[in-house]
């Protein structure tokens, strides 16, 4: 890279906040998605100041700009797909600001998912926006990504708890987009810039809602038999008339693979498990958590357990959250899929994935948000066989055809990125990618800010569904 | 006839044909816009000819307004042209329904109330009990930007549309999102058209996600002598356990508003006597569950308003609640037949700001000697309406002042407040859309996006977009 450039980040930032050798560029070339790109340096700003001063020299030198959380994501919106300079927001993890009596809080975009629901959980709150990575992910990321979880199923995903961003612009401006109170006159900027993946703006503070602790939590595990009689029993859940604050199913093999490594009692023999939480008023989440037993048992469940108290519960969470770590003790590598479908689809979407697992000869495993249809078939394979890699590539692209052939899409909260641009024309039209070219191209004039993610490039130019694989010996999340 | 309309009245009936065209004077006066009346106005029976028509009006630079039900043309500031009127009425289809996934793909056009219809024969509904309720479609609904009162349990159309379908300004149909509920495919372009008052595009289509209806519900009304007891039963209730669907506090002369001809004509049925007091400032909530769940709520709410010394309790039932909450659900066209020059603000600030907000209504609107009326959402929005007893020069010049004091007032508080709703000729004394703010640079970027030539209900939105 030039060193006149790298002469200017350092004086900028200090030369500790700057790196450049390949070694310590190494960790950067990844994220969790199977994709590769190694940038020319990484730096890592304190202030908004920093990030104005980063974007200004990028633009001087003409180089690209790409921003990072904790580098959890599963899309490779984070990876510098064009090279240049990637921005580690790691040091900018600040709380600003906590004000319990309007429930929200002000916070640097590298603060810590997890780490902000525990610093107001004495407060009786918390940041219901809960991604499986929340150990280690961002705000700043998920405000990125749109970032979903186990818990968005009643509460809403990332965008539904933004209530506005300073963000700097890749024309180097700092702005403030919508305010602190509710509904901004004019049009919804929050809404457009939460989830664009980086390729509008950097964002240096995020105002977020935060949400009172539920009275009561009450945590089911509903054992079945057959895959048929699990699928059908979330969609007469969710119809029923009870939305829980989480739905989510495990099959077989994921759950003795987590079992093995967690112990989190998850019966062994069993075609598939639904991990239910009820929360609300004492009398409302005993009353429904007794209903949706009712529905499980109606629809065959073997059995439906209901966790005693607190640790039992956090046992059977945890048996969840570490489901894709679990995975990773079975597998060098594995390939996280992302397709959502209509709930009332998963019968059939959860067979044809079998037909794959067997066409192409790979381990599936499925562990998902199933009251939101939102599936993350886990296809394990070994990446340092390249013949391996793209049978892999090539089953998860059949699911997800198959996904949008049921009225779904291809990503439910793991975003684009450069994993799945060649697969927008799947779902959207050349209209509507130029339409969303088009906003990108207003914010983004120079096109240096995070490119070539999300839209693939226009017909003509060749790329459209023809993949650019990613180098062997990727890492598991 | 000027040229425009010449070659409107030529070129429209190709399009949709002769008889989706009016042009008869007395039929445009229907889609007059703060006394603008269109050339012509014309009623599209599909997709593709609305794109034809938007590109048409594109070709010839006519200003385009699309329009449903025609309730909430007088929002926003008047627009700088207007030559055609787009009338959404025909396109009034349910494109998609899948009761069992609580998704639903809607046609612009369609009756917000018969959609709800159609969503309670299968025990679902849309959280959008928005104003002009009976009359209103779902694309006037969700292109103005109406908020619900269940907002505060179901947030706002933001949070429940999950895609849609468009006509940009320059005639392309295009969509954004989808009909999954969960979905981070391409930007979010949807949200941008909420609120947006035609001023992007039209809206073709929108995706919902459905709700389940609620088994039983109940509503709890509470009186106290002033603002700041009814606003500690909002704050009490926010620290508690209880989740209300909704929750509102009414300013005294609300009840007055309430039982007048006009709430008995545009809500539904009778109110209930001595709910509401012309004295007092009321806390109300509506919420549901199961019988142990209302009684809950019942006794919770009883015992908090006993402590703050409450003049006054009322629990609605099935049958006492619609009434009451009809009625507040239509605050706006009740203050506006309520007075010959209503003006309505919109306020929004952190819940806890409320109090210092409704006092310095109270001032403003005292000291130019204006009666006024207030219906404040929990979630911190405050429906303001000044109701001056004549459409004349100085009380248009209260009102002036005193919106301008409140607006002021407003952003002292880190809020903003736009005027949403006042009379046309007033509306170039006021600030209808509140103060300049830092982000209107990234709204000109995206309207030129999806309007390049400005053709679409031009200068009607903030700072004239």
């Amino acid at each position: 890279m030039d060193t006149r450039l790298l002469k200017d980040l350092k004086k900028l930032l200090g030369a500790d906040m700057v790196l450049h050798r390949p070694e310590e560029l190494l960790l950067y070339e990844y994220d969790g998605s199977v994709e590769t790109a190694r940038p020319s340096c990484v730096v890592f700003p304190q202030t908004k100041a920093h990030v104005m001063g980063i974007v200004e020299l990028a633009n001087r030198y003409k180089v690209p700009i790409v921003g990072r959380g904790a580098g959890t994501g599963l899309s490779g919106g984070a990876l510098a797909r064009h090279g240049g300079i990637v921005i580690g927001f790691s040091r900018m993890n600040r709380i600003l600001e906590v004000d319990a009596e309007n429930q929200r809080a002000v916070v640097q975009p590298g603060v810590v998912n997890a780490d902000l629901s525990a610093a107001v959980a004495p407060l009786g709150l918390y940041y219901a926006p809960d991604p499986s990575s929340q150990k280690a992910c961002t705000i700043g990321g998920n405000v990125s990504e749109n970032s979903g979880g186990p818990h968005t199923l009643v509460y809403g995903v990332t965008t539904n708890h933004v209530l506005s961003l300073e963000v700097v612009l890749p024309t180097g401006e700092l702005i403030r987009l919508g305010g602190g109170a509710v509904d901004s006159p004019g049009y919804d900027l929050p809404g457009l810039f939460v989830g664009s993946e980086g390729t509008l703006a950097l964002v240096t503070e995020i105002t977020v809602r935060l949400m009172r602790l539920p009275e009561t939590v009450k945590t089911l595990l509903a054992i079945f038999d057959t895959l048929d009689d699990t699928t059908e029993t979330v969609a007469a859940i969710t119809s029923g008339g009870i939305t829980p604050a989480a739905c989510e199913m495990l099959d077989g093999w994921t759950l003795r693979a987590v079992e093995a490594y967690v112990h989190a009692g998850f019966p062994l023999d069993s075609a598939a498990v639904l991990l239910i939480d009820i929360d609300g008023t004492r009398e409302a989440a005993e009353s429904q958590a007794e209903e949706v037993a009712e529905v499980c048992r109606k629809h065959h469940a073997r059995e439906v357990r209901v966790a005693r108290d607190a640790r039992e519960r956090e046992l059977l969470w945890k048996g969840r959250k570490n489901a894709f770590g679990a995975v990773g003790r079975f597998s060098t590598t594995y390939y996280v899929q992302d397709g959502v479908i209509p709930r009332t689809k998963l019968p059939q979407t959860l067979r044809r994935i079998t037909e794959i697992s067997e066409k192409y000869g790979f381990q599936i495993g499925n562990i998902f948000h199933a009251g939101d249809g939102n599936l993350h078939p886990l296809i394990l394979f070994d990446a340092r066989d390249e013949k391996q890699l793209r049978g892999a590539v090539a089953a998860a692209d059949e699911i997800i055809e198959f996904c949008v052939q049921m009225g779904g899409t291809i990503t439910g909260e793991h975003g684009v990125g450069m994993e799945k641009d060649r697969l927008m024309p799947l779902i959207f039209s050349e209209d509507d990618l130029e339409v969303m070219r088009r906003i990108r191209d207003a914010f983004n004039p120079t096109g240096l800010l995070n490119p070539e993610k999300i839209l693939p490039l226009r017909k003509g130019c060749g790329e459209i569904y023809s993949r650019p694989l990613p180098a062997a010996g990727t890492a598991p999340a | 006839m000027s040229l425009a309309s010449k070659t409107v009245s030529a070129r429209l009936p190709d399009i949709v044909g002769a008889a989706h065209v009016i042009n008869d004077p007395a039929q445009l006066a229907f889609y007059e816009v703060d006394g603008k009346k269109p050339g012509a106005a014309v009623r599209p029976g599909s997709r593709e000819e609305i794109a034809e028509i938007v590109k048409f009006a594109a070709a010839e630079n006519l200003a385009v307004i699309p329009t449903g039900a025609r309730t909430k043309l007088g929002m926003g500031l008047p627009p700088r042209r207007y030559d055609v009127a787009l009338d959404m009425a025909r396109l009034d289809r349910v494109i998609a329904y899948d009761p069992a996934d609580l998704t639903l793909s809607v046609e612009a056009g369609h009756s917000l109330s018969k959609l709800l219809g159609v969503l309670g024969d299968h025990r679902q509904f849309l959280p959008l009990l928005v104003p002009y309720f009976s009359r209103t479609t779902v694309g006037g609904t969700i292109a103005a930007g109406v908020d619900s009162p269940l907002r505060q349990y179901y947030g706002t159309a933001r949070d429940y549309v999950l895609g849609m379908e468009y006509v940009t300004g320059e005639g392309v149909l295009a969509k954004s999102g989808g009909r999954v509920v969960k979905n981070v495919s391409g930007y979010d372009l949807h949200k941008l058209m909420i609120g947006s008052l035609g001023t992007l595009g039209v809206i073709v289509s929108v995706n919902f996600k459905t709700f389940p209806s609620a088994l039983g519900s109940r509503g709890f009304v509470a009186t106290f002598e002033n603002a700041d007891r009814a606003l500690e039963m909002r704050h009490r209730t926010a620290r508690s356990a209880l989740t209300p669907l909704t929750m509102e506090i009414l300013s005294p002369r609300v009840a007055e508003l309430f039982a007048g001809e006009a709430a008995a004509r545009i809500g539904s049925g009778t109110m209930l006597p001595n709910v509401l007091s012309s004295k007092h400032w009321a806390f109300t909530s509506g919420y549901t569950g199961n019988e142990q769940v209302l009684a809950r709520y019942e006794e919770d709410f009883r015992r908090m308003a006993e402590e703050l010394g409450a003049a006054n309790v009322t629990v609605l039932d099935d049958n006492t609640r619609p009434p009451a909450f009809s009625r507040k659900r239509e605050f706006v066209p009740i203050a506006l037949a309520s007075s010959p020059a209503t003006t309505i603000m919109k306020i929004s600030v952190l819940p806890a700001r409320m109090k210092e907000v409704l006092a310095e209504a109270q001032r403003a609107a005292e000291s130019n000697s204006l009666e006024w009326a207030a219906l404040a959402r929990g979630i911190g929005v405050i429906y303001l309406a000044l109701l001056p007893r004549d459409r004349d020069e100085q009380s248009r010049a209260h009102v002036a002042n005193a919106t301008n004091d409140i607006l002021a007032a407003v952003a002292k508080l880190d809020g903003h407040g736009t005027i949403p709703w006042a009379p046309s000729e007033w509306k170039s004394a006021l600030r209808i859309w509140g103060l300049e703010r830092g982000d209107f640079a990234q709204m000109q970027k995206v309207k030129k996006v999806f309007d390049p030539h400005g053709i679409m209900a031009p200068g009607r939105f903030v700072g004239g977009l």
